[in-house]
């Protein structure tokens, strides 16, 4: 899953990070094929190279140690609107098929809910304003659903140019990479583009609540290579973020 | 000049009366002033509105301490180690009471602070369209703008009662420095009605007019100072202390049950007389976390 995150980075663009794996999958690509991008904290921070160690949260002292910028949470978001920031990461609690993510609440009534979530943070604010969207997300059925039951971070909505109609400048989730596959969007909807070595297009079906739709080119998701593997055990020895099933 | 530095017993009692708002945590992750959250459980104040970016874990102890009424908030939960127990209580099950919520983003709410500072009634955005955050929220408006004919969301103004910011060092006036990412800190400040800093370290004015770039909100809007080392813990203060990560993670386990949440808030905030006490507490552990960092290239004004 981070290495699929991490080709998914190109080299020189402005990256909105967030936390764990984007942040490993950041470093990743900033290793291998992306020397030139460029990492963005929306507490405040803008940096060209990844922090000396593993990092917890995005505040944490490394994380600020060397950066280019370090500012106000408003000046991130004003480059965000603006239109300057070519992609961010983003996970969820549940996502649909077109992309929306639920990370408020689970159940029907928000004032009285099943589960209470910890809510946006940015994310609401990368997926309406970012260029493109990735989005990560362990799977399983529960959060892999038909439909979501707050839209916190808005995807493609309900397909097609919803986007456009509701008023939002750009962007959209362009890709949403599971623990079991990678799907792309077509016309605002997720269609499986690849299954991970060791899972398969029947077992992805079985694990996702809506009715899958498989590209005609799917196949294997490409192995990480020895290269990115070694970075990832690097950046990430006792395994605090990439062992959790995430 | 006189001197507004007062002790953080006395900063609560005389400055934040029960059903005040206050903007908290205003850093994001870093600089949350913790020893203020815990003097106001120790003084129980009540009716409370927090107001912030995300808290890392000090608003799911005011929640769970039943000290408040509303929140006005991106993110509640535990940054590392995952959800709010206490927030999820209070939500799923009312307990210890029912909260209300008005859900924002971190761009909402920064953008909320920063009307408030500009003193102008909103600020028109993009973010948020077609998010049921502005549904769940109910202060937000859609709007045509005027000039463009496109749909915007207008934020209002959000002007806290009480700022509450945690910097590394002040003078008695409240003229305060602070390094690392800044959140949402300079717009709460300038917004609120009134500002109390908490300052790693007192310094003399000079210090601070020797370099006026790093100054984060000016005396002038500040009502009180306290002196109050070690404020952040567990939450980082760049340059002086990292954090600690473990004990986040051992608040997680510790809170899953109500009792084990009572049993938490009895040992580390009522049951320690102040932040001098719950440091001595912390002994060892407080002392391997302390850093100096790498000295900045001087500036010359």
């Amino acid at each position: 899953m981070v290495a699929q995150a991490a080709r998914e980075i190109r080299d020189g663009e402005r990256v909105f990070v967030g936390l764990r794996l984007p942040l490993i999958a950041f470093v990743v690509a900033k290793r291998t094929h992306a020397p030139n991008a460029v990492g963005l904290f929306e507490l405040g921070v803008v940096r060209d190279a990844p922090a000396a160690e593993l990092l917890y949260t995005m505040g944490d002292n490394p994380n600020v140690a060397g950066a280019v910028w370090c500012a106000r949470t408003i000046d991130l978001m004003g480059l965000l609107q603006r239109g300057d920031v070519d992609a961010g990461f983003i996970g969820g609690a549940e996502v649909d098929v077109h992309g929306n993510l639920n990370t408020t609440a689970i159940g029907s009534d928000r004032t009285h809910p099943t589960v209470q979530l910890p809510g946006s943070g940015g994310g609401a604010d990368i997926a309406s304003l970012a260029h493109r969207l990735i989005v990560i997300m362990p799977h399983d059925k529960r959060r892999l659903r038909a439909s979501v039951d707050f839209i916190t971070s808005p995807g493609h909505g309900t397909g097609g140019d919803w986007r456009a109609r509701v008023g939002l400048p750009r962007g959209g989730p362009s890709v949403l990479i599971t623990t079991l596959g990678v799907f792309r969007f077509v016309d605002g909807s997720a269609v499986l583009d690849s299954y991970h070595p060791g899972a398969s297009v029947d077992r992805i079906r079985e694990a996702t609540g809506w009715s899958l739709r498989v590209a005609p080119t799917v196949r294997e998701t490409d192995a990480p290579s020895e290269e990115v593997l070694a970075i990832i055990r690097q950046y990430d020895p006792h395994g605090f973020w990439t062992r959790r099933g995430e | 000049m006189t001197s507004k530095v007062v002790s953080l017993r006395e900063a609560v009692a005389r400055h934040v009366p029960d059903g005040a708002s206050i903007a908290l945590g205003c850093a994001l992750e870093p600089a949350i002033p913790f020893a203020f959250a815990h003097e106001l459980i120790r003084q129980r104040r009540m009716g409370l509105e927090l107001i912030g970016p995300i808290s890392d874990i000090a608003f799911d102890q005011l929640i769970g301490a039943g000290c408040v009424a509303r929140v006005s908030a991106a993110w509640v939960g535990n940054v590392s180690a995952g959800l709010a127990h206490a927030y999820r209580r209070a939500m799923e099950q009312g307990v210890p009471r029912r909260i209300e919520v008005r859900d924002h983003s971190n761009f909402s709410i920064a953008q909320a602070l920063l009307a408030g500072a500009l003193g102008a009634p909103y600020l028109p955005t993009r973010t948020l369209l077609g998010s049921d955050i502005p549904r769940a929220n109910g202060t937000f408006r859609e709007a045509t703008d005027p000039f463009s004919g496109e749909r915007v969301l207008l934020i209002p103004a959000i002007t806290p009662d009480v700022a509450v910011i945690a910097v590394q060092r002040a003078d008695e006036d409240g003229n305060a420095h602070l390094w690392g990412p800044w959140g949402v800190t300079q717009e709460a400040a300038l917004a609120a009605k009134s500002v109390l800093v908490l300052a790693d370290e007192i310094v003399e004015r000079a210090v601070i007019a020797s370099d006026p770039n790093r100054t984060i909100v000016p005396g002038t809007k500040v009502t009180a100072v306290v002196r109050q080392p070690g404020a952040c813990h567990p939450s980082p203060l760049q340059g002086r202390y990292r954090r600690d990560h473990e004990f986040f993670h051992e608040y997680h386990n510790a809170t899953r049950s109500l009792a084990g949440f009572e049993a938490w808030i009895a040992e580390w905030v009522t049951g320690v007389a102040d932040r001098d006490a719950y440091l001595r507490k912390l002994g060892a552990r407080w002392e391997a976390l302390r850093e100096s960092g790498k000295p900045a290239f001087e500036v010359r004004f």
